[in-house]
């Protein structure tokens, strides 16, 4: 992590001269005061101008939840740095909070010592009574361990885009422009960029307007506020000085920022291209999965057909139709999705047919909490139909890592004709980073062949090394047979009650899931190969337990990390690995789904870390969690005078 | 497709077929194996391009006993996976079978979507007013008072009316047939598979074991005639074994007209192509107690139908945007190029 700059307050200041390596910035304010927007050109600019970024962004459920109260702030994190990051970071160090609200929700969370730039002239009495605040934070102490810096943003911005008569509300709008011109200002940014992605930004609304015209005044305006926020922090020196953070070493190539539904979306899209075989989505819509359907119906040029279904079990249904159909069956959901789908996932598990389910999890059990992030459907993924019904389970560990799963979850659909869940999250589904452009030629080929023979066709008759079943796709002349959802007689494929067959028949679809880990990555350890700690994750949790376990091994603890992104089957290697570390952690967003499983498969005593809150897992909390376990008395990751007590610790324990 | 014409046996797989002996069924399935020679000859359709797709109960199993593509699902779903196949593949002849458990209960809300959507389907919805396969529990369509094993004391529920939710649902094709009718029945199937939409066929199918003679009142033979309506696009809604009744709706409520009291009465002639639903409405809610059963064609319009409007969607974006390639469209737009000595070239 980064030297933070802002650990002791004013007389620090100064020292923001430095050259940081990262920073962790989060606007906060009104869901309707355009911080997701903010954020997100800000992003896009970091990454341009040549930094590894991360995002998170976090908004209410109701879409307009009441102005200026606590459950109507919406924020948007970002961490974007010099060296390679996987995680939007746990505690912002800046917060741009347009409204009291903003400041009530996030100042636990920013950093000691961390800047809150406020907008000043939204903390009148109404702003404080509507979050709820009995006292003026700015004045009543709750507010002594940061450094504030408050800024009559409203006003300011309204006096910049007063030449060109807008509406009081309209100009009021551009205030997220105000404060982004400030940032910019902070961070050294030159203007270019920003000025560029908001005609960007507005050439799409133009494009789809009737009058597109009216959109010139309100790019006028936006970059008027821009431009004002800049210059006003340069010519108040905002900070003693600006930040300088350098250039990130990714790896040489042509990028672009995604988040993880848009990677998603892409990666069928490929998948569609690398087959040579139409793409169907069926799906109804449900947060946070809709942003894919959004997606994939923007790709109708490229034949990709989509479907929004009259409820999930039409979808999972029509996805079934597509691919006994010869096409790549596709549907999309959250948890409450996936149990609707249930009943026909199995009929795709014994009908053998390639369908990739995509399960955009969120907080549980029932509606839960729609918009907040949980890893709790693993179980469900794995064992939530009827009967014994295995089915392959892939979890990209990033939003730009969903482009290559999507992608496997075909080529095993298709290679072992199985259903396959792809488990991503809210988190990685909204969170975004850079994305590596591959060419197409570099991508992993599907290959699809359709039997054609009558002779030889049996409908369950299998490959000796796959034990795939043939797809025989309907207008193949000669090869007319059913299928359906009762037990099939082996290879013929006819109904059968007999029990010796169904047996044999589950003991087939259970092997072919099985082999399925032959022809998967081995999972590699990243850290010793073996020692005290090995902390195994899967999904969303990578970046936090990738950074977590680095920050140990620098002071000297001997932890390594592993992740999972074949949950079923698991990689071959696993209990191997496992077995060479004296202890294992499962940090998991779930009250321990994967430990259950591997503590069953491989009788490890594995022990966990739960967290259910709806958020992220945040690095320190892992190695608080490490700290406990290999004995050290604290782990603040960003407080290296520990260092030393560490290194004790291990000479005590090894 | 091979040039020798096809037959009945082409059809008839060698499955042993396992309904109950004297069940509805059977009829329809006989209709179905004469008529689809005929089909595919007519329509040029390759056997291989036929499919069948059926959901759960004594009729869902219609798809073993056709010598075609065919697919058993789960209960309810037929429509959505027949959707699915028909959108990913519109040179196939998609038939649902379905029954008035797996069509109009655990299904309704599939069925209604399919209709309103105008998917190129054939569904045929078997109506025996009863479940067959759990062994004789009332079912939606089963008159108000029905006793049963799940309703010894009769059901207190209102029955669904097929054809008249299919009106309300859009759909372009309505017809009723009874299974025993054997000709009619194989004009109406014959007139579904022409249909370019979804057809919507209710099948009136006796089942002997739990719920035997549930139709009789209007199409034993003894009585038909008389209490049966076959409705014909061009001709007045005339009924009776001596043609000398009418069903007359010209005083806003359906009334019977005996054509020898009132040689003078204007009928209406029916008109199967209107796009309206009324005459047809009440047509579909004529009590069966005091008035005949219309049977045959109710409606049969034409409607844009769902895979044709996708894809031509497919074909207008292609014209806007050029046929998608997937480098230049991941190239596109706000990229940025990291170079191997790390300048970047902002
Ligand atoms: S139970 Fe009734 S509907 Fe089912 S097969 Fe027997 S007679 Fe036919």
């Amino acid at each position: 992590m980064s030297n933070n700059p802002h650990e002791s307050g004013a007389e620090q200041q100064r020292s923001l001269t430095q050259d940081l390596d990262s920073v962790i910035i989060r606007f906060a304010g009104d869901s309707g005061d355009g911080i997701q927007v903010t954020g997100s050109l800000f992003t896009q600019d970091s990454a341009a101008f040549g930094h590894d970024v991360s995002t998170l962004p976090d908004y209410p459920a109701e879409i307009r939840a009441p102005a200026g109260t606590r459950a109507g702030v919406s924020s948007f994190q970002l961490n974007f740095s010099s060296g390679e990051i996987h995680t939007p970071g746990d505690r912002p160090e800046v917060l741009v909070a347009l409204n009291p609200a903003a400041v009530a929700v996030h100042k636990h969370e920013l950093a000691p010592g961390g800047i809150i730039i406020l907008n000043e002239d939204a903390f009148d009495k109404i702003g404080l009574a509507k979050a709820k605040l009995q006292n003026d934070p700015r004045e009543d102490g709750t507010l002594s361990e940061f450094q504030v810096f408050p800024v009559p943003i409203s006003t300011l911005t309204l006096e910049a885009v007063r030449e060109l008569g807008l509406g009081k509300k309209q100009a009021s709008l551009c205030k997220n422009m105000f404060t982004l011109g400030m940032v910019a200002w902070i961070y050294d940014r030159p203007m270019d960029g920003l000025l560029k992605q908001i005609d960007a930004m507005f050439d799409k609304k133009k494009r789809s307007a009737t009058e597109p015209e009216k959109y010139d005044v309100l790019i006028e305006a936006n970059k008027l506020a821009l431009r004002a926020g800049f210059n006003y922090a340069d010519t108040i020196e905002l900070f003693a000085s600006r930040c300088r953070i350098g250039r990130s070493a990714l790896p040489a190539g042509t990028y672009r920022r995604v988040t993880g539904n848009e990677a998603t979306a892409l990666g069928f899209l490929a998948a569609a291209t690398v087959s040579g075989r139409p793409l169907i989505y069926a799906s109804y819509p449900i947060t946070p999965a809709s942003d894919i359907l959004h997606e994939l119906s923007r790709f109708r040029h490229f034949g990709i057909l989509t479907v929004q279904a009259e409820d999930e079990i039409a979808a999972i249904g029509m996805a079934i139709g597509a691919a006994y159909g010869g096409s790549l069956g596709l549907t999309g959901t959250s948890g409450p999705g996936v149990a609707l789908k249930s009943e026909a996932i199995g009929l795709a598990v014994m009908t053998e047919l390639p369908v990739v389910i995509i399960n955009v999890q969120r907080g549980g059990p029932s509606t839960g909490l729609p918009t907040k992030t949980e890893q709790s459907d693993l179980l469900q993924a794995m064992y939530g139909r009827n009967g014994e019904s295995p089915v392959v389970v892939l979890a990209p560990q990033s939003p730009a890592d969903c482009f290559p799963i999507a992608l496997e979850a075909w080529r095993l659909a298709i290679r072992y004709m199985t259903p396959v869940f792809v488990l991503s999250d809210g988190y990685i589904a909204n969170g975004s980073e850079p994305w590596r452009i591959p060419e197409l030629s570099d991508l992993p080929a599907i290959d699809v062949t359709f039997p054609t023979d009558p002779d030889t066709f049996k409908p369950y008759g299998r490959n000796p090394d796959t034990l795939a079943r043939p797809w025989a796709i309907p207008g193949t002349p000669g090869l007319e047979h059913r299928i359906g959802g009762i037990e099939k007689q082996d290879v013929t494929g006819d109904v059968s009650y007999d029990s010796a067959n169904h047996q044999r028949m589950v003991d087939l679809r259970r092997d072919k899931i099985r082999r399925i880990a032959d022809d998967i990555a081995p999972i590699e350890v990243d850290g010793p190969e073996n020692g005290e700690l090995l902390v195994l994750g899967w999904g969303s949790t990578y970046g936090a337990i990738h950074h977590a376990t680095r920050n140990a091994r620098a002071r000297g603890l001997s932890v390594a990390a592993a992740h999972l992104r074949y949950l079923n089957p698991l990689p071959a290697n696993l209990g191997d690995v496992l077995h060479r570390y004296r202890r294992v952690l499962i940090p998991e967003l779930n009250s321990g789904q994967l430990r259950m499983i591997v503590r069953a498969e491989f009788l490890v005593d594995a022990v966990g870390l739960q967290k259910i809150s709806g958020q992220p897992l945040h690095m320190r909390e892992i190695e608080q969690r490490i700290a406990e376990l290999v004995g050290a008395p604290n782990a603040q990751s960003d407080n290296d005078t520990n260092r030393q007590d560490y290194t004790d610790v291990e000479h005590r324990t090894h | 497709m091979s040039n020798i014409a096809l037959t009945r046996q082409d059809f008839t797989p060698d499955t042993e077929v396992r309904w109950c002996p004297g069940c509805g069924d059977y009829a329809v399935l006989a209709q179905m194996q004469r008529v689809m020679p005929k089909i595919c000859e007519e329509m040029e359709i390759p056997r291989e391009n036929i499919v069948f797709v059926s959901g759960i109960g004594c009729s869902s199993r219609f798809p073993y006993y056709m010598n075609t593509f065919g697919f058993h699902t789960i209960h309810g779903r037929a429509t959505t996976v027949a959707t699915g196949l028909q959108l990913a593949r519109p040179e196939l002849q998609v038939w649902v079978v379905t029954g008035d458990g797996d069509g109009l209960s655990i299904g309704t809300n599939h069925l209604v979507h399919c209709l309103r959507r105008n998917v190129n389907l054939k569904i045929l919805l078997f109506n025996n007013r009863i479940y067959g396969l759990t062994k004789g529990q009332y079912s939606p369509t089963s008159q108000q008072g029905k006793r049963t094993k799940s309703s010894p004391m009769g059901t207190i529920e209102q029955p669904i009316n097929p054809l008249s939710l299919a009106i309300t649902s859009e759909a372009t094709f309505i017809a009723r047939a009874v299974a025993t009718d054997t000709r009619r029945l194989q004009d109406i199937l014959l007139r579904a598979a022409r249909h370019r939409g979804t057809a919507f066929v209710e099948i009136l199918q006796n089942c002997n074991v739990f719920n035997d003679g549930a139709f009789d009142s209007f199409t034993a033979a003894s009585v038909r005639d008389d209490r049966s309506l076959y409705l014909e696009h061009g001709k007045p809604l005339i009924f009776g074994k001596n043609r000398d009744r009418a069903v007359s709706l010209r005083r806003g409520t359906p009334e019977i007209v005996n054509l020898a009291e009132h040689p003078d009465e204007r009928l209406m002639v029916f008109n199967e192509a209107s796009q309206k639903p009324g005459i047809i409405q009440i047509l579909a809610q004529l009590n069966e107690q005091d008035f005949p059963v219309p049977l045959g064609v109710f409606r049969s319009i034409e409607r844009p139908v769902y895979d044709e409007l996708l894809r031509e969607q497919v074909e207008t974006a292609k014209q806007h945007l050029g046929v998608g390639d997937f480098g230049r469209y991941v190239n596109t737009g706000d990229t940025w190029t990291v170079t191997p000595d790390n300048k970047n070239p902002n």
